[in-house]
């Protein structure tokens, strides 16, 4: 077996040397009624060759672009990916490292992820940022469990429009506390109802997401104000797609306390749903509430700049239940994906492929209403919209996925009272014509 | 002695990204504009990000170069004790290349999804044949994350019972996530002492474990590398008092096809892709942290889960008392998609993997004995764990030791844990490792022994010739310089 | 490395606790800070977690924590009583916990409850030998 480098030899030589005759002996601790008796009852071992062969089968089942036309987001994003990064994530001193605990020897790795929390906080407006959590869904509750630990309040308030997936998540983390969650409705224009805060009180957080799970981008302004009428509450945003902040104004200029949310986008690959990045950020006088691992800047007995692992009293591994989280290997490798991509794109280009994402969602918005789609929501939004279908339109989608078009998600699982509608995204990867041959498509 | 692995090479010094580039450069290739700009509400719309400018050569060049100031299992040996570093195969990241998989969207209809469905169900199926435990997710995203969802899994069996349990019982020796995800679902931590064998004791626990604790979690083997020989008697007394017992399977890469972790007695187990099943640690992640449960405690899995009806798959919700969603999808499917394929690639081949992980740690300890002191002499599993004490007259810290393996070459072995120890130096060197590079290992520790004995300095001093020396870690947390 | 018994400072004019924590009478006021065996023990103090201004706790109860790099020590009251004044210049110089553990580095001022607790306290004598005995 290539992975398994003892030969006969090499095994004799050392059962020699341990003393004991064979393998089996080596296990001897292990009293006789907790051993198997039974072979491990798997597949027969594939050579590398007849791997890939099972694996391309299992792929070539999959509706992947470019023979597939996704109109699908909702919290996975497709995003051209450069080659420079695909290339550069293959070095393996940087996939094959663990955790930076030796900085002397990774250095590469944390001075990439003091450049991801740098840039993170230049893209929310943010004054500090961790070195990631698993997703945006574990992201936000966590978010939620410090706005608790900060303001020793048991309620946080979280917008409807928040994704419903996320929400439940939030509801998985929250059930063994005895911490009450009040969910804030929609308005009709696909925004949170902020004034449903009006009978609300000892809020720890109150929480959004923009653009939201709508598409729609939130009046974050006005909400913040609201949340801070009391001046403890705190305001959480959360985000699916990061991008958007190359448009639109930053969360931290607009007064959110913790930001959150999911960094696929940013050079991810889709990887069904997993693994993403889950991006946190906050402000300084919270840094030691904050979970996750930090990466801070200081210098070698010679006085050179480096990098190391910083405020870990937070963490587990030295608090233990006391810790602000029980997180220990994060998404770090696509943490420093996420660090090639905002650098590879620029600020320069960061927002030019931004406003490319929203003019070509709306030029579909244009085109569906046209159609005879009903825009749903008023409000303006980035790079997803949701339409109310003309009547019949279940049949039609289902005949549009046999001609390898995924014509949006449809809400009803999500929004029961939202039958007929669906979520359409469009990113630069859709190129006027397959939105022209959508429409055609549709229409036809 | 050998020539030393280690040798210093032309590292280049690379500044800071935004200490580089210029405005208007740009490293991305922007799609040709085919719609009409649709200007934004000025309300709502910002000055963009303050990232810096590059070209696409700037930031191959710079990525290359901090990439050479790591240390990776690829560039040598990397015995980090409980962190199981062993080869990462390249196949594996061939397989969760493929353009089906990496740009699969997760909320396709379950018709155009059918492999990766596939890959799921069958991976839990593998997963519970390896464990003996039949149901299994694969939705936590790293061992800590599967923690936290077994002890949901154990606090929503009390509750489905009727009970409030407000204890956890959880050894000495246990990982500090242990105690952290017990706090995160309500539990109070309840220390338990490890007998001076450095293993539980069942007197130990019969004392402890009571009708308000809900169980007890369980790393086996435990971070001492040994084997909790009395861990059936440990699992009979708090099921009797109607706790469960939650198995920490961080070192389950010592008994694979050797132990059924059912018959042991426990009732959740975590796995860690990213350490027994070969998939890469990333620098820190992604993991990937299935857990595996009795028949009993199916019922409260994470949903969605996989089920097969004539031969398709999809994804099923329909299970009332599942405690929910933790991740928003279905956890890191890439990685997951590395640990099949490395399944597939060895078969029944993993006990041998066990056998040879744990021979290899067995050969280090009876080869540094005596040179290095070891607390507890007896049979290891896949790691052994050693002290400074030897040293200690020569001024000389495990710190330093570790320091000084780096000049040589290798990677440190995890430090001053378990905490149980004075000093530690924890060291497994998994399967893949040869015997040559074995033996290397063994004479640099031994040269580093004496060293210390002659020329403390060396290690004190160490490491050298590393892009940095030891940094201030101090001024690091007095003054936290977060972001540049 | 740690100092020996003998090379510790232990002042006279200070009133001892079993945590390694000394209270000196300032005024009606006690001033509370760590001892100079428990700033050695915990190596050098990089953060100081300080109670609230107005906040009151019991006798032992814990009112905050102290820091090292890879170690968090919790902080107990001497005596019960009101918090009434922090050490501001801690949370900018947390190390002169270190370099002057009964002087600039005092960690809080307590109004005492009962005033009468302070006498439970131990002096520099006995616990000088509880410091041996912990050897």
């Amino acid at each position: 077996m290539r992975y398994l480098p003892h030969t006969s030899e090499n095994i004799a030589s050392m059962l020699q040397k341990v003393g004991v005759k064979n393998l089996d002996e080596l296990f001897s601790t292990i009293p006789e009624d907790c051993r198997r008796k039974d072979d491990l009852n798997l597949p027969e071992p594939m050579s590398e060759w007849e791997l890939n062969d099972h694996m391309n089968t299992l792929a070539g089942t999959m509706a992947v672009s470019p023979e597939y036309k996704v109109f699908l987001g909702a919290g996975s994003y497709d995003h051209y990916i450069p080659e420079a990064i695909k290339h550069l994530l293959m070095r393996s001193e940087v996939y094959t490292a663990y955790t930076p605990y030796q900085p002397e020897i990774s250095q590469g790795t944390l001075q990439t992820i003091y450049e991801y929390q740098t840039l993170i906080t230049r893209l929310l407006g943010m004054e500090v940022a961790n070195a990631s959590m698993y997703d945006g869904a574990s992201g936000l509750a966590e978010a939620l469990l410090m706005a608790i630990r900060i303001t020793r309040r048991k309620k946080v308030a979280v917008s409807n429009a928040i994704h419903p997936l996320y929400r439940r998540v939030v509801q998985t983390y929250f059930a063994p506390t005895g911490y009450e969650i009040v969910e804030i409705p929609y308005l009709a224009n696909g925004r949170t109802d902020i004034s449903a805060l009006d009978n609300l009180e000892e809020l720890a957080a109150v929480a959004v997401q923009s653009p939201n799970f709508f598409g729609c981008i939130e009046d974050l302004k006005n909400i913040g104000e609201k949340a801070h009428s009391d001046k403890k509450t705190l305001f959480v945003t959360c985000f699916t797609e990061p991008l958007a902040y190359g448009l639109l104004k930053s969360p931290g200029s607009l007064e959110a306390d913790i930001v959150c949310g999911e960094g696929q986008s940013l050079g991810v690959p889709r990887s069904f749903g997993g693994p993403g990045l889950g991006i946190f950020a906050s402000l300084n006088k919270y840094v030691r509430n904050m979970p996750g691992r930090l990466i801070g800047q200081t210098v070698d007995k010679d006085g050179k700049r480096g990098f190391v692992l910083t405020l870990a009293t937070r963490e587990q591994h030295i608090r233990r239940e006391k810790a602000t989280s029980n997180i220990c290997s994060n998404e770090g490798l696509c943490a420093t994906t996420a660090t090639m991509y905002m650098a590879s794109l620029g600020g320069t280009g960061f927002r030019e492929l931004a406003g490319l994402n929203r003019d070509k969602a709306e030029y579909l918005k244009g085109e569906m209403k046209n159609a005879g789609f009903t825009i749903s929501f008023d409000s303006p939004t980035f790079n997803e919209f949701v339409v109310e279908s003309p009547a019949g339109f279940e049949t039609t989608y289902k005949k549009l996925l046999k001609r390898k078009i995924v014509a949006g998600l449809p809400l009803a699982p999500y929004y029961p009272e939202l039958d007929d509608h669906y979520l359409f995204c469009v990113t630069e990867t859709s190129s006027k014509e397959d939105m022209d041959a959508l429409i055609k498509e549709v229409t036809s | 002695m050998k020539e030393l692995v280690g040798t210093t090479g032309l590292i280049f010094n690379e500044p800071l990204l935004w200490e580089k580039g210029a405005k208007g450069r740009i490293g991305f290739s922007l799609p040709r504009r085919d719609v009409d700009p649709c200007p934004l509400d000025d309300e709502l719309k910002g000055d963009g990000p303050d990232f810096p400018d590059l070209s696409e050569q700037d930031v191959v060049r710079h990525f290359t170069r901090l990439s050479q100031w790591n240390f990776g299992v690829d560039s040598g040996m990397y015995p980090l004790g409980s962190c199981t570093m062993k080869y990462n195969p390249k196949t594996n990241e061939r397989q969760a290349s493929l353009p089906g998989f990496a740009g699969a969207h997760p909320l396709l209809p379950a018709e155009l999804s059918q492999g990766v469905l596939k890959i799921m169900f069958d991976l839990e199926q593998y997963l519970a044949e390896i464990t003996g435990l039949p149901a299994v997710t694969l939705q936590p995203a790293a061992g800590s994350h599967g923690e936290l969802t077994g002890m949901m899994i154990i606090n929503a069996y009390h509750k489905a019972k009727g009970e409030t349990r407000s204890k956890v019982l959880i050894p000495d020796t246990a990982h500090g996530t242990n105690p952290a995800s017990a706090a995160l679902c309500g539990f109070k931590s309840i220390l338990v002492k490890s007998n001076d064998q450095g293993i539980l004791s069942p007197e130990t626990i019969s004392e402890v474990m009571d009708e308000d604790t809900a169980g007890i979690m369980v790393t086996n083997p435990n971070t001492l590398g040994l084997f909790e020989e009395n861990i059936k008697k440990v699992a009979d007394i708090v099921h009797s008092k109607g706790g469960l017992v939650y198995g920490d399977g961080a070192n389950m890469n010592a008994v694979m096809g050797i132990v059924n972790v059912k018959k042991l007695g426990v009732d959740v187990l975590h796995l860690n892709l990213h350490k027994t099943f070969s998939t890469p640690h990333g620098g820190g992640g992604p993991g990937s942290g299935p857990i595996c449960v009795t028949e009993e405690l199916e019922r409260f899995l994470p949903v969605p889960r996989v089920i097969e009806k004539d031969g398709k798959y999809e994804l099923s919700e329909d299970y009332p008392e599942s405690i929910g969603k933790i991740h928003a999808f279905y956890g890191n499917f890439g990685v997951k998609l590395k640990a099949y394929s490395y399944i597939l690639s060895m078969g029944a081949n993993l006990k041998k993997v066990s056998q040879l992980a744990v021979l290899s740690a067995n050969y280090i300890k009876e080869s540094l004995k005596g040179v290095f002191h070891l607390p507890y002499d007896k049979p290891c599993m896949h790691e052994c764990v050693f002290t400074d004490k030897n040293q200690e007259a020569n001024k000389v810290s495990t710190l330093d030791i570790a320091k000084r393996l780096m000049e040589y070459g290798f990677h440190p072995p995890t430090i001053y844990f378990p905490l149980v120890v004075h000093g530690a130096l924890m060291i497994e060197p998994t399967e893949t490792e040869s015997k040559e590079d074995i033996d290397h290992f063994i004479e640099t520790m031994k040269a580093i022994a004496d060293e210390a004995k002659k020329n403390p300095e060396l290690l004190l001093e160490a490491p050298k010739i590393s892009k940095v020396r030891r940094l201030d870690e101090i001024a690091a947390a007095r003054k936290p310089c977060l972001c540049g | 490395m740690s100092k020996e018994i003998s090379e510790l400072n232990l002042p006279d004019d200070v009133k001892y606790t079993d945590d390694h924590e000394w209270a000196r009478l300032e005024g009606e006021n006690l001033k509370v800070g760590l001892t100079d065996y428990a700033q050695d023990q915990l190596g050098e103090i990089v953060f100081v977690e300080m109670p609230e201004l107005g906040d009151t706790f019991e006798k032992k109860e814990e009112f905050g924590s102290l820091e090292s790099v890879k170690a968090v020590s919790e902080m107990y009251m001497p005596v019960g009583g009101e918090i009434v004044s922090i050490n501001e210049e801690l949370s900018d110089a947390p190390e002169l916990v270190n370099e002057d553990p009964y002087g600039k580095g005092w960690i809080i001022e307590v109004k005492p409850g009962d005033p009468a607790e302070l006498d439970l306290l131990m002096n520099k004598d006995a616990y000088l030998e509880m410091l041996k005995g912990l050897e």
